[in-house]
């Protein structure tokens, strides 16, 4: 019976997938269209923040990717802030979106095929509120690098391996300050990577990536992406690929730079050890949308909604010692053919009534923590927005 | 009868593998004529024990030679020098059909479990491929015995005619594990085997690795960089170094009360996931030394926060501390 289920929901055939294509192109030909107008009125991108005192604010954001076996809601209904100068940590296993969130945010998402769809992605630059959704792409560029930047995961693919280090980061330097000469770029690129701890900056300059050690990549990039003093750091997994002492220098490091220059850092990890040390504000992600979010004590602390509570228990703590690990049961759902009850319904072990009925909205613990769940109907918790 | 149990009993206690004084050294060719220049001490002088029946927990930084020493036991890289004893019979001193017969015996699962398995093969061949090359079942058997090694690694049956690309990263790991265990094997090397999944699905394989140690008995060496995993598993835990072990000790010693600067600082670096907890970090400045050009006197010295004049001279002797805890520091020289 398993079998011939799974493979239903497995198995499209050529006529179907080309019957998906001609609709994906229809709709990203008129998105692109859309996109690429010339002269777009600023009304169009510039708004309002709900709340000044915020440095980004997600608000319903659904971004698709359109493939030829369907349409993929990578993000699917995200909404959350990043206050000015505090750390959000967005936690969450591979394929939960959290990356396609960032990459949503900074309008590099791959197109035509994937597309921010719905809502709304305020960014304030402190003068100007931009919704970066509907942003040309000039805007944009002005936007990337100089209010906000992105450390990537893998520290070896990101930088050009045929080209010194010091050409690398001179180029960001470079193209965000036409007004500086080549003398001042390049001592500005000599003060970044002093700024990131690099003792030979001289001897570094002039090597090319494959010379560094991961740490030291790692600290590059860090330093290209705080070259133009940005208000926001996207920082996708930068210490995945690292020891665990090149890890707390790494953080040490981020730590102690966010507080110099007072930007915002969007951290996406999935080790929670990372969140718990970094993080102000925790959002949790599952199949594309939040299922909590809170202050990094309410999440650790208090973990309302199973799937976090499950992720807590299935990592093992050094000096607790338990048998058996917990392990979350099943797997998340087919991404193009999602339930449309709780998408975490089939793996919950603490179902409720009402389980079966529509995805749960969001519930209100407290004044900053949220939860999607219905177990949180009750006990008096009001309802959310 | 009772000299026999006794016996018996004698052979269980035992060490299944007793690896001393373990080197393994890469040339690096260079030169006019392409001549030996210098060599990585990749593992440099490193003895360990393993009972029967327990894990080893082998952890260190990227480079610090534990992949190699996992791989030098198997004699899937030929040592340099040193003795690898397994079940008392030196693993380096054994003939071709020897050594094949030891495949049987000593197993390993990689990391990677999206380029450990071959895209080409369905899963039930690359599971039983090893058991038919071994005959170790027999020809009726084999279908049967094939299904239970899945069903015991909780994959399905229906996954036999299937191909790897279909399954998850999780579930790949499964298969993995499955191919090892077919061949019955007494120890296992399991090199860092969670480090590529995601967190739920790691508490799934750590949970399927224990229960089958209990099944059958196995013995581990379980090769990690994730100190909390590796706490979880291991009975035993060495710490390694640019090459050498620094610290070896029961689990609660090592983690109650580590000695060396270096385990100490490895420690401290462990991101705990409770935001009240600062810890009082120490946080080691610099990077590894290169493995080819390792510092004079203890390896450790140039990072070392305790570093003496001693230290810059003579590399440490390794000291028993009690209960099987040895060091390698002249911090505890008396």
């Amino acid at each position: 019976m398993m079998a011939g289920k799974k493979k239903n929901a497995n198995y499209i055939s050529a006529k179907e997938s080309r019957e998906i294509s001609r609709k994906n192109r229809k709709i990203t030909r008129e998105m692109e269209q859309k996109r690429n107008r010339k002269n777009i009125p600023e009304s169009e991108y510039v708004t309002k923040m709900k709340n000044s005192d915020n440095c980004v604010e997600f608000d319903n954001v659904h971004t698709y990717f359109f493939t030829d076996i369907g349409t993929v809601k990578s993000v699917n209904g995200v909404s959350f802030d990043v206050p000015q100068g505090k750390t959000v940590g967005i936690v969450g296993e591979s394929g939960c979106g959290k990356s396609v969130t960032s990459l949503s945010l900074l309008q590099l998402v791959q197109r035509p095929s994937g597309q921010t769809v719905e809502g709304e992605i305020r960014f304030n630059t402190g003068d100007k509120v931009y919704n970066v959704v509907n942003a040309p792409t000039e805007v944009m560029q002005k936007l990337r690098g100089n209010y906000m930047s992105m450390i990537f995961q893998e520290p070896m693919t990101s930088l050009n391996p045929v080209f010194r280090i010091g050409d690398q980061v001179d180029e960001v330097i470079g193209l965000h300050n036409a007004e500086m000469s080549k003398e001042q770029v390049k001592a500005r690129t000599i003060e970044m990577l002093d700024m990131v701890g690099i003792a030979n900056k001289e001897g570094v300059y002039q090597m090319y990536p494959h010379e560094l050690s991961g740490g030291m990549r790692q600290r590059i990039m860090i330093a290209m992406a705080l070259a133009c003093s940005p208000r926001l750091i996207v920082a996708d997994e930068p210490t995945t690929a690292l020891d665990v002492t090149i890890q707390a220098q790494v953080l040490d490091l981020l730590r102690s730079l966010k507080d110099k220059i007072n930007s915002s850092i969007m951290l996406i990890t999935h080790d929670l050890g990372v969140v718990a040390e970094m993080a102000d504000y925790v959002v949790v992600m599952y199949a594309g949308r939040v299922v909590e979010k809170g202050t990094a004590k309410e999440i650790f602390k208090d973990p309302r909604h199973p799937y976090t509570i499950g992720l807590m228990n299935s990592k093992p703590v050094v000096g607790k010692h338990i048998d058996k690990l917990y392990s979350i049961p099943g797997s998340v759902p087919n991404p193009v053919d999602m339930p449309d009850y709780c998408y975490f319904k089939d793996r919950c072990e603490m179902c409720v009534e009402g389980c079966e009925g529509e995805y749960p909205r969001a519930y209100q613990v407290s004044p900053t923590h949220v939860v999607s769940c219905y177990r949180c109907k009750e006990g008096g918790a009001q309802d959310g927005k | 009868m009772a000299s026999e149990d006794k016996e018996r009993l004698a052979h269980q206690e035992e060490n299944i593998l007793e690896v001393s004084h373990l080197k393994k050294y890469f040339p690096i060719k260079g030169g006019f004529f392409g001549g030996e220049t210098g060599s990585v001490k990749a593992v440099d002088d490193v003895s360990f024990q393993i009972r029967r029946g327990t894990t080893m927990g082998l952890v260190g930084e990227s480079g610090c030679g534990k992949s190699t020493t996992g791989r030098t036991i198997l004699r899937l890289i030929e040592k340099t020098a040193g003795t690898v004893l397994f079940n008392g019979t030196d693993v380096n001193g054994m003939d071709k059909k020897q050594l094949r017969q030891l495949r049987t015996k000593m197993q390993i699962i990689f990391q990677d479990p999206y380029s450990s398995l071959s895209p080409r093969l369905p899963i039930g061949e690359i599971i039983g491929e090893a058991v038919r090359q071994h005959n170790l079942v027999s020809k009726e058997q084999y279908n049967d015995y094939i299904t239970q090694v899945m069903l015991d690694c909780g994959l399905q049956e229906y996954h036999k005619d299937r191909y790897p690309h279909e399954f998850s990263g999780g579930q790949r790991q499964r298969i993995c594990i499955a191919r090892a265990l077919a061949l019955k094997p007494e120890f296992i090397v399991c090199d860092e085997p969670v480090s590529a999944l995601d967190v739920s699905i790691q508490a799934q394989i750590i949970n399927l690795l224990k229960e089958l140690q209990e099944k059958r008995n196995l013995t581990y060496l379980f090769i990690s960089h994730d100190l909390s995993v590796v706490e979880h598993i291991s009975d035993a835990i060495g710490v390694m170094y640019l090459g050498g072990l620094v610290e070896t000790g029961s689990t609660e010693d090592i983690f109650g009360n580590p000695l060396h600067p270096y385990t100490k600082a490895l420690f401290s670096a462990i991101p705990m996931p409770d935001p009240d907890i600062k810890i009082n970090r120490t946080i080691l400045e610099g990077d590894i030394p290169s493995p080819a050009n390792p510092p004079k006197g203890c390896k450790f010295h140039t990072r070392c926060r305790e570093c003496m004049a001693v230290c810059k001279e003579q590399a440490p002797e390794a000291k028993d501390m009690g209960n099987g805890h040895v060091v390698r520091c002249h911090l505890y020289d008396k």
